[in-house]
Order: structure tokens, then sequence, then C-alpha cells
């Protein structure tokens, strides 16, 4: 592909972000003028107090958590892909949402039995402990997987410890909820089904600024992630230090996946689909085309996304994680379809 | 131009070893590898050869003795300064899609370029000269999953050539490929080491096309080690029968061609 098609796919990608950014404002079951929405946003307070409200505290937090959470997953994705050769590779893969499910659920399932007091009931410190125990949790997991990366020679190997470590963390979880309290459970499986608007007030500063500085040191990694395309020995010879490497690659979208995951459930699909839907689009391997591709395509998908959940018509909201699946599964296979034979 | 001392081994076992056993593959090699010169390794299957690439490539450690690159013990070199020192076209399959021959040639320069990987103006012209002498300038644009292989074969060579080594090591780059893309790869080989003053070591198992080409040949097995010598000496003091002859098998020294036995 041409330099020049690639910048301009990619500036479409951006103007993407920007009009579905806009309709993600614009659109919800309470209707609001456009202009009124301009208002709001630079500060002009003559409007409807519940307007106000409404973009301030809802679309708009909702909205950049989206942007942030799609690009992060899509990029942690993407690193994962490469790093383990192998086109199924996604976030959920190496167990690290399960850590983070698995962080979760003991805080969750666990206060209401032993603690006594229903977490679920605590509002704004239950929800900071869940995030923390989320992050606690899939850090834990990585740290696991970093340490077996260590151990072990093949990549297939360490993703098939990634599934399993993802498979003994559900079924602790399943231990879990069959001791725990229904309201908690309740409050659990609601985290699982994954949101973009579970996060409130202070909370979406703080997980737009971890984003905004974690998403930028994933492009420090574009020479090395080309190196492993190669294959370990090619890159070795190519004196890329292969174990620094991994560490440095699992680490980076580990704690992409954690931080996302803490915030938003862990939200399926996006981290598959997106590196695989760039890939098709910008018919190119090459890391330093398709990061930053992934990061405006992740960002863009889950815009939409949230979007078609909050279409008016539904009440409330559809859970994001139907949504992702049901839009980005067959993004994936046209994908696949279109591809020229060799390409896969 | 002379030839130059480019490797020196001395003492070497090669194998594999951990916590509780030591497997030694190849033992005792003295031996020396020298610039302007393609040296054959040859050896039946088993006899230890991608073992002892694998060693010299820093692959793998040795067990016993030492590798001197250019007068520098191979242990002492960092990663990135031995990238610019041994170059590598292997067997093993690339697993990569959707890169251009440009760009997989391009990655040769990746010792020399900075953090992001940026080729400068220099990098670019290195690239063009591996690219047209290999005479691949037709494949450029190709994707590498397009390549049969023996045009990959050239795509992973020009590389190794952009990656500005004074010594290269190709593990079978003869495998695979039909005759003439065999011979025509074995002559580029040749070339290089003449005109670009390299050091080229590969692993064949085209026994008679690498005696007729090599400057020299490194025999392999496990009952005898390594003997070395020009095609011309270990075929006249019958070392190339004592590796490869067999019942049904035998070695002409008039033709250097093998000649099977008992056929009617």
């Amino acid at each position: 592909m041409s330099r020049s098609s690639t910048i301009v796919l990619m500036m479409l990608l951006g103007l993407s972000i920007v009009g579905f950014f806009i309709l993600n404002l614009l659109l919800g079951s309470v209707s609001i003028p456009m202009d009124e929405i301009v208002g709001i946003l630079i500060g002009r307070d003559d409007g409807n107090v519940i307007w106000t409200n409404i973009i301030l505290k809802s679309r708009l937090p909702q909205s950049l958590t989206a942007m942030m959470a799609g690009a992060g997953l899509a990029v942690s994705g993407l690193l994962m892909q490469t790093v383990f050769r192998n086109p199924l590779a996604g976030p959920s893969v190496l167990g690290i949402s399960s850590g983070a499910s698995l962080g979760v659920a003991c805080v969750v399932l666990l206060s209401g039995s032993i603690g006594g007091v229903a977490l679920s009931k605590l509002g704004v410190i239950g929800e900071v402990t869940i995030t923390l125990s989320a992050i606690v949790g899939s850090l834990l997991i990585m740290a696991l997987i970093a340490f077996v990366a260590q151990k072990v020679r093949g990549n297939v190997t360490l993703l098939i410890m990634g599934v399993m470590i993802g498979y003994i963390a559900n079924a602790i979880i399943g231990v879990l909820k069959f001791f725990s309290a229904e309201e908690d459970i309740r409050a659990y499986v609601i985290w699982g089904l994954g949101s973009f608007s579970r996060v409130s007030g202070g909370q979406t500063s703080v997980f737009i600024i971890l984003m905004l500085v974690l998403l930028p040191i994933s492009f420090f990694l574009i020479k090395t992630l080309n190196l492993l395309l190669l294959g370990d020995s090619y890159a070795k010879n190519l004196g890329l230090n292969i174990k620094r490497a991994r560490l440095l690659v699992i680490g980076c979208s580990g704690v992409l996946v954690a931080v996302v995951t803490a915030y938003c459930g862990p939200v399926v699909f996006l981290g598959l689909a997106v590196p695989h839907i760039c890939r098709g689009l910008f018919h190119t391997s090459n890391h330093a085309v398709i990061l930053p591709a992934s990061l405006l395509g992740g960002a863009s998908l889950a815009l939409l996304c949230n979007l078609i959940a909050r279409m008016p018509g539904f009440e409330g909201a559809l859970p994001v994680n139907s949504v992702t699946a049901l839009v980005g599964a067959p993004v994936v296979m046209w994908v696949l379809f279109n591809k020229r034979k060799n390409d896969v | 131009m002379k030839t130059n001392e480019t490797i020196k081994v001395i003492g070497l076992d090669t194998g594999y070893s951990d916590r509780k056993h030591t497997n030694v593959i190849t033992r005792d090699i003295n031996a020396s590898l020298y610039s302007r010169e393609l040296t054959c390794l040859l050896g039946p299957n088993g006899a230890g050869k991608s073992t002892l690439l694998k060693t010299l490539t820093a692959f793998l450690p040795p067990l016993k003795g030492d590798i001197l690159i250019e007068g520098q013990p191979l242990v002492a070199y960092s990663e990135s300064d031995l990238a610019k020192v041994i170059g590598v076209v292997l067997t093993e399959r690339l697993t990569i899609n959707n890169m251009s021959v440009d760009e997989l040639v391009g990655m040769g320069r990746s010792p020399y370029t900075g953090f992001w990987g940026h080729m400068s103006a220099y990098d670019k012209r290195i690239v063009n000269e591996s690219i047209s002498l290999v005479g691949i300038e037709g494949l450029r644009g190709r994707m590498v999953q397009t390549l049969s292989d023996g045009e990959r074969q050239k795509v992973m060579i020009a590389k190794a050539l952009a990656q500005e080594t004074p010594v290269i090591f190709l593990d079978e780059p003869t495998a695979f490929l039909d005759y003439p893309s065999k011979v025509e790869i074995l002559q580029l080989l040749q070339s290089l080491s003449r005109d670009r003053n390299k050091t080229v070591f590969l692993s064949t198992h085209d026994l008679e096309l690498a005696l007729q080409i090599a400057d020299k040949v490194w025999l392999l097995d496990k009952p005898h080690g390594v003997t070395i010598g020009t095609p011309e000496e270990l075929a006249l003091n019958g070392a190339i029968s004592m590796y490869f002859q067999r019942e049904g098998l035998a070695f002409d020294i008039e033709s250097r061609l093998f000649r099977i036995l008992g056929l009617k």
C-alpha cells in the first residue's frame, strides 16, 4: 500500500472517531439539540440543568471512556498477537482478564460472606475497591505469566499456559460464587457484562490520564515488534534481546488490559478483532502503521459499539459485550473472506 | 586482496546441556574460516551440522572451547555488536504475512537504525544495493508470503547483505530448491564471498555441487569428527570416501561424483 493511501486511511479513521464521538454526545434516550451540547461543552451556563448533567456526567465521560478503552484493548491485542505469533491471541486469552475477574470476584463475593458488608452497597468506596482489586488480580496473573515466560521457550507453550491459568481463575470464581450471597453475585455479574459507563465522576479522569500515559508507551515498542515478526532466531541475530523484548511487550499489553478491565469490566472481542480489521485495511504488518491504526480503529469501534448499545429505543443500555461481539465478529469474518488467498 | 582469518574455533565441543544432562554432539573442533572464501559444511543427517552452526552463531552456548570472531571471543560480543558481525539465513520458514520484500530486506538494517527503526538515506542505499546484488529488483513490492522457496531464499540473503556483516552463515540454503536454483544460490554466494570480501559458511546436503563450488569443505560426522580441506585435497586423500561411502555408494575421485553400485 502506498504511503499516501496509508495516510488517507489513517485520517479517515481519525475522522470516524470524531464523527462517532459527536454522535455519542448527540444520540440517546433524551434528545438534546446540537447547539445546546456545544454550549454545555464550552461552559455556557444558560441551559437546562438536566441536559447539562446528561452531557457532562453521562455522555461525555462514557464516550471518553469508550474511546480510551477501545484504543487500549486494540493495542494490547495487537501486541499479544505479535509476541505470540498467533492470530487468535487477545487480551482474554492469556488469562489476564480472568485475573481481573478473579480479583473482583474475591472482593465482591467474599466481602459479603466474610466482612459482613455487601460491597455492592458501598457506593464510591465500593467502586474504587473493585477497580483496585481488578488491577491487582490481573497484575498478579501477569506476573505469573511473565515468570513462566522466562522459563518456557516456545510461544505456544506460553499461550497454552495462559489459557490454563485463565481456566483455573474461572474455576475459583465458580467456587466463590457458590458460597456467595445472591446480591453480591448479581453485582459481580453486572461488572462482568462490561460497560463504559460504570466509571463515574472523578474516576473517569483517573482512567483517561492512566490511558494517556500508557498508550504512548506502546509506541516505544514498534521496532521490537517488527523484529519479533521475523521469529526469535532472526530477531536475535538482528540484535534483539528476545527475553527482554517478550517481557516488555507482554508487560505493556498486560498493564493496558488490566487497567481497561478494571474500569470497564472484561470487554470482549475488541482486542482480538481490531488488529485483524486494521491488517485487512492497510495490507501491512509493519507496526509503524498497524499500531497507530489499531489505536485509532479500537477507539472508533468502541465508540460505535457504545452508540449501538445506547441507541434510542433500547431502554437503558445493552451490555457492551453483546454489542462488541455482534458488531466485531461479522466484521472480522468479512475481512477474512475478502483477503486474498495467501494473505492469511 | 588476500584472505583473512575471520573466525577461529579452538577445542570446541557443541551440544546441549541442562542441569542434569550434557549431550555432546560434536567434539574438539579446531578450525578457521576465512574471508573471500565459500566454506561448505557437509555431513550426514544427525552429524551435528545444525548444532555446530547454532553454536557458531551464538544461538547456543558452546559446551567447551573458544570461538574467536575477528580476534575477539564470541562471548565478549553484545547482542547488538554481534548483529553487525554475523548475518544468518535459516531454514525455519517465515510466518510473516503482508510484509513486502523491500521491508524485509530493510529489517537487515535494524542493528544500525535508531530507537524508532527509521531508515536514513544511507540505510536505503544499502538496501537497494543488497537487492540488486542478489538480483531481485523485480520482487521488491511483492509480499513475502507470495514468494517461491528460491525467491524467499534470495530475499533472506539480501537481508543478510543489508546487515553488512563480514560473516554470513546459512543453514541449508539449498534445501527445497530445484536443481537450477540450487546452482544459482551457490554461485551467488560464491561471487558474494569474492566480490564483497565476505566469509560465507553454509551447511548443505548437496555434496556434489558443494565439491564443485566450495573453496573449503568441512566434513563432519560422529565417528571421524571434523576434517577440513579444499574439495580437491579431500577427494584425493580419501576423506570424502571415508565420510560418505556406504555399501552400494562409491565416490569417484576422477569425476568427483558419487556412483551407485550394483545397478544393472
